[in-house]
């Protein structure tokens, strides 16, 4: 099926060619993060940083707030952007519950009653 | 000539990662999932695999979207484990074996699939943590092939595809010349979603409904559309293509060894099973 005659899921961003082709340059950045040296880097000097990936405003601005719904619609890819998550020691949780305006103590019971 | 002794399908959360090397195993949070794992290491230990074709997804640790296959076979002498930014431990590396990922990728080519071939690959926490759930102590000699399915970037390939995938693996593994026991495995999923308002979906009914058609009636499982999947399982939890990928590599008659279930882990439906191939 096409992209564009997809049908929308409430909540989700399917991450297509759109999308990749939106947030290449977060991502790419993103995936610099599987190297130490790298991630001392951004957290050491951050605009310069994201300055050398050639991040959007709209993008570089979303990495500055910590925004993961703001990173999604900038382009972001989650497997990516866990990356980004992690330089800050934040877990699936953390981010879960930033992106559904939960507490993580919320949100973790969310998940919980979800195997009930 | 190989056979394959059976199937895992198992998540890879990367949090089991660090509850292994905290050893958290007895904790209250992890016990339900872990508990599921002896079960499944008697069953191995008894079949004793020469060789694990194990499909499963990268998440950005050896390809990035620059170049993004949508099925890669492995074919390199070793595979090691590498650094995928979020502080897991390092699961070593494992030994390959180029004339069988060879094998099947002529088999998979004259069957009319167009696989990368990786001479040189690095694998992610989606291919080390089954597999030390399975070996705590490491594979030591057990070869591995690992095969790699786009779950991450649409267009995903179909669950029809990629149960076809599988059966192309199967053919392969049956016409090998040599006597070889062949483990399959297909990781990740069930139910979740990381990402978006959406985040923390887990659908319990719709993983009992995988779990019973991969035992018995892998093909009802492609009549499901990838947004349909995405829709039943959350955005990652499409990740069960690789486990109907590598079911699709059985031919035998089936008989289920055991299975485990247990909602969350990290923001997952976690689920194992084994299945045995009687040919």
């Amino acid at each position: 099926m096409a992209a564009t005659q997809r049908q929308t899921i409430p909540g989700t961003t399917i991450f297509d060619g759109e999308q990749a082709a939106k947030g290449y340059a977060l991502n790419r950045m993103c995936y610099s993060f599987n190297d130490a040296a790298n991630r001392k880097a951004f957290l050491s000097d951050e605009d310069a940083y994201c300055a050398r990936y050639g991040l959007s405003k709209e993008q570089r601005a979303a990495i500055g707030h910590r925004n993961v719904l703001e990173l999604i619609a900038a382009g972001g890819n989650i497997y990516y952007l866990a990356k980004f998550a992690g330089l800050f020691g934040l877990s699936v949780q953390d981010v879960g519950a930033q992106q559904t305006g939960m507490t993580v103590e919320e949100f973790k019971a969310k998940l919980a009653q979800a195997g009930r | 000539m190989a056979q394959i002794v059976g199937y895992v399908g198992t998540s890879h959360v990367p949090s089991i990662g660090n509850a292994i090397a905290r050893n958290l195993q007895e904790d209250a949070y992890w016990k339900p999932f872990f508990d599921g794992f002896p079960e499944a290491r008697k069953w191995v230990d008894k079949v004793r695999p020469d060789v694990i074709v194990l499909f499963y997804n990268d998440h950005g640790l050896n390809f990035f979207l620059d170049k993004m296959p949508t099925f890669a076979v492995g074919a390199a002498p070793r595979y090691a484990n590498a650094d995928e930014g979020w502080g897991l431990p390092n699961f070593g590396s494992y030994r390959g074996y180029p004339e069988l990922s060879w094998h099947i990728i002529e088999q998979l080519v004259e069957d009319e699939f167009d696989p990368v071939s990786c001479q040189e690959m690095v694998v992610d926490h989606a291919f080390a943590i089954p597999l030390k759930l399975l070996w705590p102590e490491g594979t030591g000699d057990i070869r591995v092939v690992p095969i790699a399915i786009n779950t991450v970037q649409h267009p995903l390939p179909s669950a029809r595809r990629c149960l076809k995938l599988g059966q192309s693996v199967g053919r392969a593994i049956a016409s090998w010349p040599e006597h070889l026991n062949v483990l399959v495995m297909g990781t990740g999923g069930l139910s979740h979603q990381l990402d978006g308002q959406r985040a923390g979906f887990i659908n319990r009914t719709f993983d009992e409904i995988c779990l019973n058609k991969l035992v018995a009636e892998p093909e009802a499982l492609t009549g499901y559309t990838t947004t349909e999947l995405v829709d039943l399982a959350g955005t990652q939890g499409v990740e069960v293509l690789n486990w109907i990928a590598a079911r699709g590599a059985l031919d035998g008659h089936i008989r289920e060894v055991h299975r485990n279930y247990h909602v969350p882990i990290s923001n997952t439906a976690a689920a194992l099973l084994v299945l045995e191939n009687q040919v």
